[in-house]
């Protein structure tokens, strides 16, 4: 179990950190999600033990390794650039970690080697072990540094926006990849994102970030379904915020034929699966976008209708 | 079907910008009238030389105590400045330390400081009555006017290749692929030597041969420190200088043939050493 | 100062590490420079201002100041319309023009200075002509000129090539779909981009053309008060053991090398020319 208490972290005047606490059951998935300046990578840093806090904890199962530096903390850590060895091959980039270990720890050169193999073949690039990684694409590199940081047996995988610096498409193979991995592992994972979208379809728990403090930690559902504030509202998915303080995913408006409220409609357009709708709220020209099944007719633009929320959300200021 | 006409073949892509003609030839005259020409007549006059001759004064045995000492010495320095120099670029970019800006302007000197000035410096300086050279010499150590001295004059002068060419290369080294050493269980002298190291390696190569190129042909640094004398600390530029002043051409030539054709050969075995580097990385 | 952070030394091991590199720098470069103007003045400042305002020293001074006057423009010229033809143009060969440029580097002073006595000497291939026509280059100011060209060729090319390759010809291709000519279109466009690289790559053409000795050496006979710069004076009377006089005029030429470092590094500071290092 991974148990993190009261993290604070300052860089100069500027507070990355106020106060965190975070409990990680083993083989748990977890996203940290939030805004760039959250402070999510900051506290991913920590705990591999890259960075240090000014104030509060860190235990791994129960052992407090505040003090235990990184190399010693068996942790497998995945960097947004993959930061490969350019001048070695993808196998000796792979077999690095067990070839820098004191002599009485390191496997001998065939284990090593067959390691790496097994490792490449788990991260399907099978019969690459030879290249340089300059010769790799982005995806491929990706999957070099994961083989590399899972080749020390780490007891927990931290990856900093694994998926950050992969085109689209990729992006959303690998992520799908990723998860099976993880279920086929059960290896404890954090990582760090600033898309929703990754964050609700990877993880088994997500931990939303803002301005240096967690705003929610819940499963994917909790955090879409029930948002503990109006930023996590609004950073996990689309949110309306109407001037009486209800705040409303565009899914849960519907076009009603009488009573709710008057919205002049401004374009129309099809987004994907149903019909997006924008308008202005009568009166006070508040922008509202809603999603309309695409079975319905929609509105014309220019045209006037009554909307009304099927659920809505209010949050203490 | 394409016509043929639009098919024409053009040496150079058409460009909407104009001033080719006039820069490009203007640029090809100048640099063949000052460089190509003048260096040309050095070959020329050393295929008219005839083989035999050629061999005869630009292998004899003065000539080649003259190489060996100019190769020899350029290497030991080059060999020192690596150390140093890598050093010096390391300590630049990655410490923080009080002047740290003077002292990185400061290590440009030996490119603005001019040849025969820093010569005289060093002699004055490692004389055996000299600053240095006054605590030496009892020691039996002596500097001036031997091969060391030489050597000395030619780590002045080559340093700056060296931390020049290594700085911007340890810059752009990230900070991650530190990290992700560490991360992986290695400790800093294994970080350094496995993963700093071969990543500057080249540049470091780059920049201390291109100091042996230049203190093979180094001239005024070094004659004032060197003593001169002929089969011992005479080095080949002074050579070719000494033969000129007796009207020996022949031997200037050949002896200056000589160098170029080893020095143009190191620097293409390094040109093709880097880019075969480059195509097996597949940067 | 944070107190620990990862892919770095110990504090410790930086001021060894940084104090050994001070030590090296303080012995190969600060002591000769100090060494420099501790000599010039040894015998206090009377005996140092008659070695500079000497007759011969006066000529030496000049005759350095017209051949930099000569050489730096030509180089300058040369250095734009290279790299205009290079960096704004693609065409077959362009890297053999780049190494042809850097040539004269990886030449021997002596050499530089050789090729241009077997060339005009009175036993060179064009001596006799020469001499019919009664010119004069090797042994007289000509061939210094030329021997300094020769040794400065490339380096305001080498400047601006690789500046105005990252630069691009977006700018250019602008100015000329606006309706500038080529002339406007440099004047107005380009060298506002290029004015500080251009002026660095004068600097270090300066110094060298001011300083060099090896080559200027070979083709200047050692005429005094007629083809003798400054550096060869230097010699000339460090050879007659007058060190109080060498060390003046070295002196001279030492502030011009402090100037050029100063100016050079206002440049890289200012206008982030050559960043690689410093930030």
């Amino acid at each position: 179990m991974i148990r993190v208490e009261n993290i604070t972290k300052r860089f100069g005047d500027y507070a990355a950190l106020h106060g965190i606490d975070l409990e990680i059951q083993p083989g748990e998935f977890i996203a940290l999600l939030g805004p760039s300046g959250s402070g999510k990578t900051t506290l991913l840093r920590i705990i591999a033990g890259l960075e240090f806090q000014d104030e509060g904890h860190v235990y791994f199962d129960g052992e407090d390794v505040s003090d235990i530096p990184v190399g010693k903390r068996n942790v497998g850590f995945v960097f947004q650039q993959y930061a490969l060895f350019k001048h070695m091959t993808v196998a000796d980039n792979v077999a690095f970690g067990l070839n820098v270990r004191k002599a009485r720890h390191r496997p001998s050169k065939a284990e090593i080697k067959a390691r790496a193999e097994d490792l490449l073949r788990i991260v399907q690039l099978e019969g690459l072990g030879a290249r340089y990684p300059g010769q790799l694409s982005g995806g491929q590199r990706q999957r070099v540094a994961l083989a590399r940081a899972l080749a020390i047996e780490p007891s927990l995988l931290l990856l900093d926006e694994p998926f950050g610096a992969l085109d689209a498409k990729v992006r959303k193979d690998l992520r799908r990849w990723l998860r099976d991995l993880h279920k086929q592992m059960g290896l404890t994972s954090i990582f760090v994102t600033h898309d929703q979208e990754e964050a609700l379809e990877l993880a088994d728990r997500v931990v939303v970030m803002d301005h240096g403090r967690i705003d929610q930690i819940g499963t994917p559902e909790e955090v879409y379904m029930k948002p503990a504030t109006a930023f996590v509202s609004h950073f996990v998915g689309e949110t309306n915020r109407f001037p009486d303080g209800r705040h409303v995913r565009p899914h849960d408006l519907d076009i009603v034929s009488e009573g709710g409220e008057a919205i002049a409609v401004d374009n129309v357009f099809r987004k994907g699966a149903v019909w997006r709708v924008e308008g202005r709220l009568a009166g006070n020209d508040t922008i509202v976008e809603l999603d309309l099944s695409s079975d319905r007719q929609p509105p014309a633009i220019g045209e006037t209708v009554f909307i009304a929320a099927r659920r809505s959300l209010t949050f203490a200021s | 079907m394409t016509s043929i006409a639009s098919r024409k073949y053009r040496w150079r892509t058409p460009s909407v910008l104009p001033g080719f003609g006039l820069t490009f030839g203007f640029s090809l005259a100048w640099l063949s009238l000052i460089v190509l020409i003048p260096l040309s007549t050095l070959f020329l006059k050393s295929a008219g030389m005839g083989w035999h001759a050629f061999l005869e004064v630009g292998f004899s045995p003065r000539a080649l105590a003259a190489y060996r000492l100019s190769f020899g010495t350029a290497a030991a320095a080059a060999l020192v400045n690596a150390v140093f120099g890598l050093l010096v670029a390391w300590v630049l970019v990655r410490y923080r330390f009080p002047g740290k800006g003077v002292v990185g302007a400061l290590v440009d000197l030996p490119f603005a400081l001019p040849t025969a000035v820093a010569g005289i410096a060093l002699t004055a300086l490692y004389a055996p009555s000299g600053w240095v050279g006054q605590y030496l010499d009892p020691l039996g150590i002596k500097v001036a006017f031997t091969a060391t001295g030489i050597t000395v004059a030619l780590v002045f002068i080559g340093l700056p290749f060296v931390v020049r060419s290594v700085e911007p290369v340890l810059a752009d080294l990230g900070k991650d692929v530190e990290e992700a050493s560490a991360t992986l269980g290695a400790n800093r002298f294994q970080t350094f030597f496995r993963v700093i190291f071969p990543a500057i390696l080249p540049a470091l190569f780059t920049g201390a041969a291109m100091a042996f190129a230049r203190g093979v042909g180094e001239y005024g640094s070094v004659i004032f420190i060197s003593g001169n004398m002929p089969g011992k600390t005479e080095i080949a530029p002074l050579l070719i200088v000494t033969q000129l002043e007796q009207y020996a051409y022949d031997g200037a030539t050949a002896i200056a043939m000589v160098m170029m054709l080893i020095s143009f050969a190191v620097l293409f075995a390094l040109n093709a050493l880097q880019s075969a580097r480059r195509r097996r990385l597949g940067a | 100062m944070t107190q620990r952070s990862v892919g770095t030394e110990s504090r410790a091991t930086q001021i060894v590490l940084i104090l050994l590199a001070l030590a090296f720098l303080a012995f190969f470069l600060l002591l000769p420079l100090i060494a420099v103007f501790s000599e010039a003045l040894k015998q206090g400042i009377a005996p140092f201002l008659d070695a500079v305002s000497n007759p011969d020293a006066l000529a030496a001074i000049r005759l350095t100041l017209f051949i930099a006057a000569i050489s730096v423009p030509l180089n300058l010229v040369f250095g734009i319309t290279a790299s205009w033809a290079i960096t704004k143009f693609s065409f077959p060969g362009k890297n053999l023009l780049l190494t042809l440029i850097d040539l004269p580097l990886s030449v021997s002073p002596v050499v530089s200075g050789l090729i241009f006595v077997l060339l005009f000497g009175a036993q060179g291939l064009l001596g006799p002509w020469l001499a019919a026509h009664g010119l004069k280059i090797i042994f007289a100011v000509p061939g210094i000129v030329l021997a300094t060209v020769f040794i400065t060729f490339p380096f305001v090319a080498r400047e601006l090539i690789p500046l105005m390759m990252e630069q691009g010809k977006d700018d250019e291709e602008a100015a000329v779909s606006l309706g500038a000519n080529g002339w406007q279109t440099f004047w107005h466009v380009t060298l506002p981009n290029i004015r500080w690289g251009l002026l660095y790559g004068v600097l270090l053409c300066n110094a060298r053309a001011m300083g060099e000795f090896g080559a200027v050496s070979v083709v200047s006979g050692h005429i005094r008060g007629e083809t003798n710069t400054m550096p060869l004076h230097v010699e000339i009377l460090y050879n007659e053991y007058d060190f109080v006089g060498a060390f003046a005029v070295a002196s001279l030429l030492a502030a011009l090398a402090l100037v050029t470092l100063v100016l050079k590094t206002v440049l890289e500071w200012r206008f982030d020319l050559h960043s690689g290092a410093r930030h």
